[in-house]
């Protein structure tokens, strides 16, 4: 997705603002957002134009457009094949480094320290203990070589390395009839999947790519890779998970986007 | 198979567009508006092609995940809809009647009258090679964006599919031509249709009755 992709305008600021600030202040900054007023005044333009075919953000027709998207979300569940693998490819194809992708700039990343970090854990798991990135790495590692699919339609291969999620989850003792796994990032980020792709063969908690530490850009220390989902739907800098029976929404649900987003 | 249409009118006669193909008709051209306005807002998000920017203003839907929510929306009418037409097509003898046969010859002739301005319409209930040659073309193309829609849709689930069109961006670039082939077609259909204006009429009101028997072969 290149929701804000970089400006080249002369009205970007040098120097970017503290990121605590743009955090806590995001609805404010989204509210007077420079684009947004852009694209209003070109949408009330087409509105001019077409004597009324903007209709997307009446609540009325929102309300009917994601109650579709939840129906949607049903039919993926329906049509998901749990032991179907997605294709795999060979090393040589491996693109690197990875294709970027976040809510905000390369530049705005902030790296997570190793050695600060634990993988938090919470809800429906027999065992809460927070883990070490070294106790991570020391679990069966298993490696895919699979496409990335953007749901702006972008694609490229990677070679993803780690821990399968199943695996884990087992390990933990999690309650595997649950219906999410709920993941929480270091920059704020949140999503969810549920738990048949979570238990899919193709789906791991990976430490690696192309068989080197992810590099901070692309989720450092711990991401998650799943084969059957849209790239945004795997989230990177992750630092606790839940298991839960509770809806938890994704970042990008709340913003118009298909939540379950299968592939 | 069958020679005929589902609702015959009176005394073994019907009209040239029963209702049936009315009513799928135009809601075809709804699920195409939508389809195609904000499966653009979708191909801007990430082009094709550099040279290509569709206009905004020609969009449907404000950002990237209207776009999709639209077209997620619409795909379902677009393709319910589409199979109902084509189901009704083959079993009632329609396209039998409509569509064939296509002769080369004919169509050679009917393609100089046209470009020499000669094209008769007095008879709408025969269609001109041309016109069959368009109309039996948009159906076929009309299912390969359904079939490219769906291998991009779900890549994994239906990798099977996927496998059919190379890799994900030549299904990609598949599905766009088919669009471009569309929106083609659109433009002529549209532009006969108003410059023939009882065409238009007949898709509204179903048009002249016309016999239960085979169209006759044009000579």
């Amino acid at each position: 997705m290149t929701l804000r992709p970089p400006s080249p305008s002369l009205f970007r600021p040098a120097r970017p603002p503290a990121r605590d600030l743009l955090e806590e202040n995001r609805h404010l900054i989204r509210d007077i957002d420079r684009r947004g007023v852009l694209r209003g005044t070109l949408s009330l333009g087409a509105l001019a134009l077409l004597g009324g075919c903007d209709v997307t953000e009446s609540d009325q027709v929102q309300a009917v457009l994601r109650a579709v998207s939840g129906w949607n979300d049903r039919v993926q569940a329906w049509l998901f094949r749990p032991d179907h693998l997605a294709p795999t490819f060979s090393e040589a194809e491996v693109v690197k480094p990875p294709r970027f992708n976040a809510y905000y700039d390369i530049e705005e990343v902030k790296p997570v320290v190793a050695a600060n970090w634990t993988l938090e854990l919470g809800g429906r798991v027999a065992s809460k203990r927070p883990w070490s990135l070294a106790e991570i790495e020391a679990l069966p590692q298993q490696e895919l070589i699979i496409r990335h699919i953007c749901v702006a339609g972008w694609d490229y291969i990677g070679q993803w390395s780690g821990v399968n999620l199943r695996l884990f989850l087992e390990r933990v003792g999690a309650d595997l009839s649950a219906k999410y796994i709920a993941f929480r990032c270091a920059d704020g980020y949140f999503e969810s999947i549920d738990m048949p792709s979570a238990l899919h063969p193709q789906t791991i908690l990976a430490t690696r790519y192309a068989k080197e530490p992810i590099a901070d850009p692309f989720g450092f220390p711990l991401r998650l890779r799943t084969a059957t989902k849209l790239g945004f739907k795997n989230p990177k800098w992750i630092v606790s998970m839940a298991v839960t029976n509770d809806f938890p929404d994704s970042f990008y649900r709340q913003q118009g986007y298909n939540w379950f987003s299968g592939i | 198979m069958h020679a005929h249409d589902a609702a015959p009118a009176a005394h073994g006669r019907r009209k040239l567009h029963p209702a049936p193909v009315r009513i799928m008709h135009w809601i075809n051209a709804l699920a195409m508006f939508i389809m195609i306005g904000s499966g653009w807002k979708i191909y801007d998000d990430n082009v094709l092609f550099g040279w290509l920017h569709i206009p905004e203003s020609l969009t449907f839907g404000r950002w990237l995940q209207h776009g999709l929510e639209w077209h997620f929306f619409g795909m379902w009418f677009l393709a319910l809809n589409g199979l109902a037409y084509v189901a009704y097509g083959l079993a009632t003898g329609r396209f039998r009647r409509m569509l064939l046969p296509l002769r080369a010859r004919e169509l050679v002739a009917t393609f100089k009258d046209a470009l020499r301005l000669r094209l008769a319409h007095d008879d709408l209930t025969h269609y001109n090679a041309v016109q069959k040659l368009l109309y039996i073309g948009v159906i076929l193309v009309g299912i390969l964006i359904v079939l490219s829609g769906l291998a991009l849709w779900k890549p994994v689930q239906l990798s099977e599919l996927l496998a059919l069109f190379g890799s994900f961006q030549n299904a990609r670039l598949v599905h766009f031509l088919c669009m471009s082939a569309i929106v083609l077609f659109v433009l002529v259909h549209v532009a006969l249709a108003l410059l023939v204006p009882r065409t238009l009429l007949a898709m509204i009101t179903g048009g002249p009755a016309v016999s239960r028997e085979p169209a006759r072969n044009p000579s």
